[in-house]
Order: C-alpha cells, then structure tokens, then sequence
C-alpha cells in the first residue's frame, strides 16, 4: 500500500509495540510507526466493535444521519491488512503487567510487548441524581450510542439536553434540524462558560434561540421522573421539563484505571512528559487519557482534541522507535452549530487582557487573548482567516498592538 | 467510480478509485495518502488536507466557499491552485482528476 518510508534506526530489541485504545491516538500511532519503518510486530486493541473512527461527527452530521457509518474510520480495513496491523477489535485490556511487559485481555488473551502506548481517551461524566438510571437518558461518546439516540429524534420528540458545552450545543443544534423541541439546561450563568467569552456564549445563545431551541442557564438537574423511562426533569429552582429523552453532555473523564492498577502515575489523565513517556519508559500514553506538559504555555494540561490525539499519537509513535521527538503544539478546537462555525486556538487561561475584533452583528467576529502583550488565544465566529493567522502568530509569541487588533479592518497578521 | 491522482511529497504517484460522494479528502485518507492529515476530518477547521490542483483541472471544480478562502490564506505556502481537499466532492466529472501534496499542511 505504498507508504513513503523513511529510513532510520530504531531499537532492535523493540519486537513488539502494542496499543492499547482504539481511537485518533491509535490510528495516527500505527500510521507513524509503519510510515517511520517500523517491521515488528503491531498490535491494536480496542474496546469498540469498530476500526479506529473519527468522533467529532458523531454530534453532528452522523448523528443527523447525512454521514454514513462507513465513512466515520480513518482507515479502511484494507490499509490495516496492508501494514501487517493485528487488530484485536471489540476487545478490553484487563491488567498490565509490567514486570512481564505483557498486558491481559478481558478474555484472558496475554499480549508480550516490549513498547505499549496506552490511549485509552475519556467517558462521559454520568449524571448521579435520583432517577439517572431511568431508560431514555443517554450519553453521546460512540457510535453505539448515537444509534439509540437517533432512534428518538423524531419530529416533535421533546429532548431535553444536561449541559450547555460543545456536545450539549451540536446536540441541541442536530435535534433541532431534525424537527425535535430541544430544550438545553446549563447550571453556569452562560453556555460554554469553561471555553469561550462572554460575547461568543451570547453569539450562539442567541443563534440556538433564533432557530428554537429553548436555552435555560443558572439552573441545575437535581431529579429526573418517569416509570421506567424518563418523562420529567426537575430542577433546583423547582421549574420542571417534559421530556421523551434526555441527552447528558456534563464533561468527559480520562480512562486511566488500566495504568491507576499498573501503578502509573495518574492526576486526571495519565501523566506524560512531554515525549509521551509514562513513568515506565516502557510504556507511553496519548490523546484525551494524559495529563501532559505544555511547552508553549508552561503548565500541565489534559484536552480533548482530535490536534493533540493526532499529535501525541505521534509523537509516541517516534519515540517509542527511539526517535527522539518533542510534543509541543497550539491547541485548536472547532464547533460546528446551525450554520455557525467556532474556530478556536489557543489556551486563554490567565489572560490580562481581552479585545474583540469586529462585530457579533456581521456574524463574522474574533475575540483574542493577551497575556503580558502576547497573544496566547484566539476565538473566532465564523471568521477562519483570524483563527489561520492566529495559530502562527501564537505559535511565534506574537506581541500585537491592542488598538490595531480592535479593528477589524486591519489584518490579524498586520497587527504587530 | 473516478479515478483520482494524488502526487505524494516524495514524487509518488497514488492512484486511487474512490466511490462518488465522498470527498477527495477521504478518498486520500482511506487509502493513507502521504501528507494529508485531514486533522479535522472535513469541518473546513484546520487546513491539512490542503492541495494543489493540477492547472487544467482548476477551471472544473466549483469555487472555494468564503471559509475555505480564510483557511488557505494562511496555510503554509498557498497558490493559485490551492484547495482544501475535504471541500471537493467526488463526482464522475473528475474522473482523472490530479493534484499534489504540499511538502508541509497547516
């Protein structure tokens, strides 16, 4: 299947590298490791029934039924033959033994390794409050899921969505295309509070509400009622929601129990360095499941984004082939609602100063952060040209002029 | 179903049938075409699947969309000729159709 190599050494005792995780990480990971000239031995696991696949669409085209299944994985199935990649699909790793270096599969398969790569991603954060079990309370974080959901948005089907963030939002939006009377409940005094300004939060408030979707903020879940499926959602306030179907988008939470047991040390991801290495040199760790430094903006993080699971996916990949290689990256995230698309780059945490750039009105506007006269974030409404300009100027410490930023009219890059 | 052509980085020439429908991304993806990343994979968010379209082909692929302009503007070492190729539909019409990988994206 003719991928370009490029010749190099690698560790001859390296024999076997086994990844443990089935998703962006994996699949960029074994694209790396074949493309970098690795010939041992390679072995995926994952616990979906499903070649490693693109989630994003899952809360917005596939979920409104305009992407068919078999165009969510990356690869096709012939390119994993073509490469000699062992796909153990529909399969749970149970324990690492590190002692060993071998890891055991919930059927009781042992796998030798000599590298392991553990990307493992997230779940969904469940709902705890009373009633939480009842059927038609759904969560969206793979494609079996979105099987069941779909099932119930039917026209005029009354959904209630837990949470106003991105999956909350693409949620709200996709129900609503397809007819439903979506209803979004956010316990913050704004939607996406956590990852963009104000103005952006009252953007798309205002674009949700303009196409019928029913925002309540400062409001939180405290009961869900209904025989056997749920029928009401009660919150603290005592306003109250019918609902034919619930859909819980409250955060995400690392899978990091398989490297908790191994003893790895975890503090809400796995803990990497910045060459994806655990603790274990043995063992390296990508995508949403680490908690990882960030070289750009000095701090430890963990996201969720498809960039820094392709990256790391990577960046793993080459140094477990000895090829000694740094994670250092801008995050970038995107959110497609209605006909609106969020483009953002950038971590604003810590920020002194904040400019927008246009007008809200026009559609088309950015909002930029400035830390000690450096930009360090950028959000853009519907506006790609700032955000393109902005992943550069970040990546190189820009230093722009504040007055000049305000003013739309003035290219981003001409700014400093 | 087209015929499609990619010039990879190293000088490779992939030729790859891809069914109508998908987009020229995906047809590059699926098959690991070298130097498409496709990160996004199709949102118009992040400019690596960027490529240049072979000069006589230009002319028979619709315009770029506004978000495509914005996003090629600033990708690395944009020309005349480039496209996202996530925002190129297959059709039968671009049965022989033939564009190159840039040597970097984004």
């Amino acid at each position: 299947m003719g991928l370009a190599r490029q010749s190099y050494y690698y560790s001859p005792m390296t024999t076997t590298i086994l990844i443990i995780g089935g998703g962006q990480a994996a699949a960029q990971a074994v694209d790396t490791l074949r493309r970098a000239g690795f010939d041992g031995r390679l072995v995926l696991v994952g616990d979906e029934p499903h070649l490693p696949y693109q989630r994003p669409p899952l809360s917005k085209q596939f979920l409104a039924g305009e992407l068919a299944v078999d165009r969510l994985p990356f690869r096709h199935q012939a390119f994993y033959d073509g490469h000699q990649v062992e796909l153990r699909l529909g399969k749970a790793a149970a324990r690492i033994h590190r002692d060993t270096r071998r890891v055991v599969l919930g059927d009781g398969t042992e796998i030798a390794y000599d590298r392991l790569m553990l990307s493992t991603g997230a779940h969904s954060r469940a709902l705890t409050c009373p009633g939480a079990e009842l059927s038609g309370v759904h969560y969206l974080r793979g494609i079996g899921d979105v099987a069941l959901i779909r099932e119930g948005l039917k026209p005029g089907a009354r959904v209630v969505i837990v949470g106003g963030g991105y999956i909350g939002l693409e949620t709200a939006a996709t129900a609503r295309k397809l007819g439903c009377a979506v209803t979004a409940l956010e316990m913050a005094d704004r939607v996406m509070n956590r990852v963009v300004a104000s103005s952006v939060s009252e953007y798309f408030a205002h674009e949700h509400r303009t196409q019928g979707v029913k925002i309540v903020c400062n409001t939180r879940v405290i009961r869900l009622e209904g025989s056997g499926s749920v029928e009401r959602v009660v919150c603290a306030d005592g306003s109250s929601y019918e609902a034919d179907m619930l859909i819980v988008g409250v955060g995400a939470i690392p899978n990091t129990e398989l490297a908790a047991q191994a003893e790895l040390p975890c503090e809400n991801g796995i803990v990497v360095d910045e060459y994806c290495r655990t603790a274990d040199p043995a063992i390296y760790a990508a995508g949403d499941c680490t908690n990882h430094p960030s070289l750009r903006y000095g701090m430890r993080v963990r996201l969720e984004s498809v960039d820094n699971a392709f990256e790391q996916g990577k960046t793993a990949a080459l140094n477990m082939l000895d090829r000694v290689t740094v994670h250092d990256r801008v995050p970038w995230f995107w959110s497609d609602q209605f006909d609106n698309k969020l483009l953002i780059v950038g971590l604003s945490q810590g920020f002194d100063q904040q400019v927008l750039r246009g007008d809200p009105a026009t559609r088309g506007f950015s909002v930029c952060y400035l830390k000690g006269g450096e930009l360090i974030a950028l959000e853009a409404v519907n506006h790609s040209k700032d955000y393109m300009a902005a992943r550069k100027m970040i990546a190189d410490r820009a230093r722009p002029d504040a007055d000049k930023l305000a003013d739309p009219r003035i290219a981003l890059k001409d700014t400093v | 179903m087209p015929k499609v052509v990619f010039i990879e980085p190293s000088g490779e020439r992939r030729e790859i049938s891809a069914p109508v429908g998908i987009s020229l991304m995906e047809a590059a993806r699926q098959n690991g075409v070298d130097g498409i990343l496709a990160q996004c994979g199709g949102a118009c968010a992040c400019a690596t699947c960027h490529v240049y379209v072979s000069p006589s082909w230009m002319g028979k692929l619709e315009p770029r969309g506004e978000m495509e302009e914005g996003m090629l503007e600033n990708a690395w070492h944009p020309r005349q000729n480039s496209r996202l190729s996530c925002q190129i539909p297959l059709t039968d019409a671009l049965d022989g159709l033939e564009v190159t990988v840039p040597e970097q994206q984004g």
